[in-house]
């Protein structure tokens, strides 16, 4: 938007906008045009590369569509089972992990050993291992295990490996809870517990929660190893539909886009979280 | 450790004006002593506060007030000595510090004697009428409605009514630390702690803060403040007491202390506060 000198002066006196005004207006267009053109151009890669990718394969006649056509709505079936193995797991590993958290913080010598166990036994072995195990050895040990529902086993294998992890996310958030909060609280006489429920843990939750989403994403990807466990989600569809008809290729391929785009949708669903919070923290 | 039967009197106190007559002491702090590991801050305080009286307590930063006021309510474990608040009695004794019993005794403390700190520390994730109703409704176990109107009727005597639905982020300094003075007379407390409570203020918002506390003193409030605002120790303390090294060097009426130092130590740091603008009048 370039204007020449004598109806640059016409429009300040018509609209009295002042010409620092008017530069700044100028600038904000300018800045606004070029974002624009930045996202088109983005966008416009993205697609060609991926068609490119997809579009190579469907040229090369490796892709069955008439067989996806069939098979796929069973598949994509799957999904909504990940998904609510993904959100009951992740509420599940919280409480392990505020549980964990509050041990290794513990004074307590038999508690903090307690915590301390399960984060090193955890995160020193696979998660796969841990799957196998709650899977196929526990009903060794405890043949009652053999009669619960596989989805339960499987929630209960993911948030008790995710717990693990997210005890430390834990651990640190409740450290970042200023000393003067404690202080304040046990000023007024309430105890350390109520300290702890009242005080402290409303914070900390407030400050893992971006961590937490992270991890939520993370264990949507990981959620596809309970297909070990013929937890019917979306990898297990598509291992079993693939393998019986030799193709692979496409339910794998299905399977993967899948994935995809569900961390990319929650991502988004995270970052306007996380930006709504930090609204309401300037609000709080 | 069993401690003396009769206690150790403190020298320079004597009943406040508004001190009802054969009043016994509020507070009583004898030969308090704390170490920070080979760090000796405190080296055998004591202190007798009467009810209805205001004392201030001045020094130079680390001369040991803060701790001391914060012995008071046992934030911090004396090393030796005791604390007494409104007749319950308890010994130091740092290396039971964690037992349940010392532990119940020195919240049945800290209900009597409600501290109001230097950075306010109001809960953040409160509204307003929430931090002045937690201490009362978790502690006191007061129904929450009678906790309301207590906080209510404390809120509109600090001037915020109308910030009663707010959250602390969207205070001043000077109004969340009138909102933490509210906080600690909800609690309805035999002693009010003051650590320093103007000290993290814009100065424009001292004066508020100060009004308040002038308020409390005048009304009767017993208070014990840890301050560096001269003006209202002059205005509102019964007695001012001087502390350096973890010892109180001279203690007596503001005028006397404030305007005819006895002691070279009082004399230099009260010079240096004027010299440094720390002392300005509001």
């Amino acid at each position: 938007m370039s204007l020449s000198g004598p109806q640059q002066v016409a429009i300040n006196e018509n609209l009295r906008i002042s010409e620092p005004e008017l530069i700044v207006a100028e600038i904000r267009a300018a800045r606004a045009q070029e974002s624009r053109r930045f996202r088109l151009v983005f966008g416009l890669t993205w697609g060609i590369l991926i068609g490119l990718l997809v579009g190579s394969l469907f040229a090369a006649g490796k892709i069955d569509v008439a067989f996806l056509a069939e098979w796929g709505p069973y598949i994509l079936g799957g999904i909504p089972i990940t998904i609510v193995v993904s959100i009951f797991s992740i509420a599940a590993a919280i409480v392990f992990a505020v549980l964990g958290a509050l041990g290794r913080l513990s004074i307590r010598a038999p508690i903090y050993a307690v915590a301390t166990l399960y984060v090193s036994l955890v995160r020193g072995t696979p998660l796969i291992v841990q799957i196998l195990f709650i899977f196929l050895a526990l009903p060794q040990i405890i043949p009652a295990t053999a009669g619960i529902p596989v989805i339960i086993l499987a929630i209960f294998a993911l948030a008790f490996n995710y717990g693990a992890y997210m005890t430390e996310i834990f651990r640190a958030g409740i450290q970042a809870v200023p000393r003067g909060q404690i202080e304040a609280s046990g000023a007024l006489g309430m105890t350390d517990s109520q300290t702890m429920r009242r005080v402290i843990l409303p914070q900390a939750i407030r400050i893992v929660i971006p961590a937490i989403g992270n991890e939520f994403i993370a264990m949507i990807k990981d959620s596809a190893l309970v297909s070990l466990m013929t937890v019917q989600e979306l990898l297990w569809r598509a291992q079993r539909v693939g393998q019986s008809n030799f193709r692979s290729l496409e339910t794998l391929l299905l399977a993967a886009l899948v994935y995809w785009s569900l961390t990319i949708v929650f991502s988004i669903v995270q970052d306007r979280l996380e930006k709504r919070m930090a609204e309401s923290d300037r609000r709080i | 450790m069993p401690g003396p039967t009769t206690p150790i009197h403190d020298p320079f106190a004597t009943p406040g004006a508004l001190t009802p007559t054969g009043a016994e002491p509020m507070v009583r702090l004898e030969k308090l002593e704390k170490f920070f590991g080979s760090n000796h801050v405190l080296r055998g305080c004591t202190l007798e506060v009467y009810p209805r009286e205001t004392i201030c307590l001045i020094g130079r930063s680390g001369s040991g007030k803060s701790t001391l006021l914060r012995c008071t309510n046992f934030l911090e474990e004396p090393t030796v000595g005791s604390v007494e608040v409104d007749g319950l009695r308890i010994e130091a004794d740092p290396l039971h510090a964690r037992d349940k019993d010392h532990r119940e005794k020195i919240r049945q403390i800290r209900q009597r004697a409600q501290m109001v700190f230097q950075e306010f520390n109001l809960f953040p994730h409160m509204k307003v009428i929430d931090n002045l109703i937690e201490g009362p409704v978790q502690v006191k176990r007061v129904s929450k409605d009678e906790a309301i109107a207590t906080a209510e009727k404390y809120l509109h005597k600090v001037g915020l009514m109308d910030k009663r639905d707010e959250y602390p982020a969207r205070l001043s300094g000077g109004q969340k630390q009138r909102v933490a003075i509210a906080r600690a007379l909800t609690m309805e407390p035999k002693v009010l702690l003051f650590d320093e409570p103007t000290s993290a203020l814009d100065p424009t918002l001292v004066g508020e803060v100060i009004m308040v506390m002038e308020e409390l003193a005048h009304e009767g409030s017993t208070m014990i403040v840890v301050t560096h605002e001269m003006q209202f120790a002059r205005e509102a303390a019964d007695r001012v007491y001087f502390i350096e090294e973890g010892t109180f060097v001279e203690a007596g009426a503001p005028e006397e202390v404030l305007d005819h130092p006895q002691d070279e130590r009082t004399r230099r740091f009260l010079s240096r506060l004027l010299s440094s603008g720390a002392a300005v009048q509001r």
